[in-house]
């Protein structure tokens, strides 16, 4: 087990199948590929103020990090996921649930259920996606992809077809969990503390970039492959459910057509954070460059572009994404990765 | 020697049961859900409710064809739904030039991101999955950009001739989805490619070592999945006499996911089921036609497809494979 461990604490240090025979340029290349979505997001920051009017402004910098905090969750889930070797399609789907059942648990139990029933929902949706991949080998793809489709039906069930509503009563204690600014940000800063310390610091992070690495492996050295499989989706849920329950508590309502495409921009942000999709590899930081960085070309592409709309920044996600996923590819190759 | 394992109760294996489920099933689902309907669903087998059900399934067929073909290759393309959006977009552009131009556009639109997917995919050696969601997200925005984010009407007849004319009886989209499964079949079949093709999805080290062209497969595959979307962009142009880029196409790529693997096809690649790709799309059109003639709220529909897919799934985890 200490092996197992001990290993899996290189892998994190250095990526998959880094050994001590690394040269300087291979060792400079890894760096680039950790930690340069951070570099890139100095840089933008940096560049932006020097050059965007208005974007220095303390109220600006406010509104990415609010606007952005409760999808980053999702992004946080899906970092677990990823390294997993996995992938979680239905955090946009739970996130709207996650809303829509907060705002009726306000109406028909108060505060606490409003609390209590999106994380659970949440956490028996990713329960079961993990046991559907760990237990019954299915492909994560299209586990969590059908129960993307699951959670948008179950949620069109609840509001009568996307036609109700539920409002959260404006003198509902629940509101008090989403008011503010710094409420938002605080949440999210710490759950990804806590993210980040799971994943370096215990048992669990370490059995996760094992079988990230090689599942087979890490099933012969006798580590809890399965449990740790399911335990990574459960997160995924219960985040994605809490996340679309916090953000209820901010809009005051559970809005029903929420949610779409967040999947696909948590995944975005996990990779260009540097997160190898193969998984095995990767960082709760990375993921918070990767998730500021698209906040903060969406906020400049808003002040620049905007008589394009969200189209234009469409296509800005879509080529960067692709620029980034091939300058992985070539810096994981160049480092003889596979 | 009797290395044969004795039979057990009625000689039926696990095995045996779950394979013919994935082989035979969806054809006996069609056959089943059709005998089902003729009894309790009124007008069913009107050839009008027919012909309506063929205008919804056959889009969805067309890129499934496509996408069966990609996850062949231990692929999937998460783009097509947003390369029918940019078909929708080229068409209205290009229509100055007369019908058949601003369609052939259309195709040239959806080989060139076939083409740029595949490059990533076959050269670059990204995971496919990555590679076409960078191109479904861009592309959509593409298409709303060159567009703008109103539907323009399209009334020339060749076109909406496409989507809405009938030959026989029979939608001629239809016969063309007909010709186009033939057509496909034969490629997996019966020639070179479609063999090559599978060797790469079962194992791409080991076709590369053997010599066959993997990269010239894999980009071939992209541009094949690109151009049919782009065609199923098309006819759904000329069915609705509407181009609408920023609506077309949506969630187009898990029906067509959806109908493969229902189809039978394993997601591990190294198969392609053409004819169940087809049952699959006909398949999952059948059951949300049943739901909706008998006021089955969409959400519950939603509900019942994600079961269907998880059990399809189940049952087409490869024999043979851990």
């Amino acid at each position: 087990m200490s092996e197992v461990v001990d290993k899996a604490m290189r892998r994190r240090a250095s990526g998959p199948t880094a050994t001590s025979t690394e040269t300087p340029k291979e060792r400079a290349l890894g760096i680039a590929q950790r930690h340069g979505s951070s570099a890139v997001l100095v840089l933008v920051v940096l560049a932006a103020c020097l050059l965007s009017p208005g974007f220095a402004d303390w109220s600006n910098f406010q509104s990415i990090l609010v606007g952005n905090a409760y999808s980053s969750l999702l992004a946080l889930g899906m970092t677990f996921v990823i390294i997993s070797g996995g992938i979680d399609l239905s955090v946009g789907s739970m996130f709207a649930l996650g809303g829509v059942l907060a705002a009726w648990g306000v109406q028909h139990g108060g505060t606490p259920v409003a609390v209590l029933l999106p994380l659970a929902c949440g956490g028996a949706l990713g329960t079961v996606h993990g046991l559907l991949i760990s237990k019954a080998r299915l492909a994560p793809f299209i586990v969590t992809l059908a129960g993307l489709l699951f959670a948008r039906g179950f949620l069109q069930a609840m509001s009568n077809e996307g036609s109700t509503t539920y409002l959260v009563p404006p003198d509902s204690a629940f509101l008090a969990v989403g008011r503010g600014s710094w409420p938002p940000i605080l949440t999210a800063v710490v759950l990804f503390a806590a993210g980040g310390v799971l994943l370096l610091r215990t048992r669990f992070g370490q059995a996760l970039f094992a079988i990230g690495g090689n599942e087979q492996a890490a099933v012969l050295m006798g580590l809890p492959v399965a449990r740790t499989k399911t335990l990574v989706y459960t997160m995924s849920g219960l985040l994605a459910g809490g996340a679309g329950m916090l953000n209820a508590a901010r809009l005051q309502s559970g809005v029903t057509n929420i949610g779409v495409g967040y999947e696909l921009t948590a995944i975005a942000a996990v990779i260009i954070g540097g997160t190898l999709l193969t998984g095995g590899a990767g960082s709760v930081l990375g993921t918070a460059s990767g998730v500021l960085l698209l906040a903060v070309i969406l906020n400049l592409i808003g002040v620049h572009l905007s008589r394009y709309g969200s189209s234009a920044s469409d296509l800005v996600n879509g080529a960067f994404l692709a620029l980034v996923v091939l300058l992985q590819t070539v810096l994981s190759r160049r480092r003889g990765l596979p | 020697m009797t290395t044969e394992a004795p039979a057990r109760g009625l000689g039926i294996d696990r095995d045996q049961v779950l394979g013919a489920a994935r082989d035979y099933g969806v054809y006996v689902a069609i056959v089943l859900l059709i005998l089902i309907n003729s009894v309790i669903t009124p007008h069913f087998l009107s050839l009008d409710n027919l012909r309506v059900q063929l205008f919804q399934a056959v889009p969805v067929l067309i890129v499934a064809l496509g996408m069966a073909l990609v996850i062949g290759t231990e692929g999937i393309d998460l783009s097509v739904g947003a390369v029918i959006a940019v078909a929708a977009a080229l068409i209205p552009l290009y229509l100055g030039y007369g019908p058949w131009p601003a369609i052939a556009m259309a195709l040239v639109g959806g080989a060139v991101s076939g083409l740029v997917g595949g490059s990533m995919v076959a050269f670059a050696r990204v995971q496919p999955i990555v590679a076409t969601l960078a191109l479904m997200i861009g592309l959509r925005g593409f298409a709303v950009i060159l567009n703008g984010a109103t539907a323009k009407p399209v009334n020339d007849p060749e076109i909406t001739g496409l989507g809405l004319d009938s030959w026989l009886g029979v939608p001629e989209m239809a016969w063309l989805a007909v010709v186009l499964v033939v057509a496909v079949a034969f490629l997996v079949r019966r020639t070179t490619f479609g063999r090559q093709l599978t060797a790469i999805g079962d194992n791409r080290a080991a076709s590369a070592l053997a010599g066959l062209p993997v990269r010239r497969v894999l980009l071939t595959v992209y541009v094949i999945s690109g151009v049919l979307a782009a065609f199923a962009g098309v006819l759904l142009v000329g069915h609705g006499g509407y181009a609408d880029p920023a609506n077309y196409g949506l969630d187009y790529e898990l029906l067509a996911i959806t109908a493969v693997v229902v189809g039978g096809t394993p997601l591990s690649g190294g198969q392609v089921r053409v004819l169940g790709t087809a049952a699959g799309a006909l398949f999952m059109q059948l059951i949300t036609a049943t739901l909706i003639q008998h006021d089955v709220k969409s959400s519950y529909e939603q509900m019942a497809e994600s079961i269907i897919i998880v059990a399809a799934v189940y049952a087409a985890r490869g024999r043979g494979r851990p």
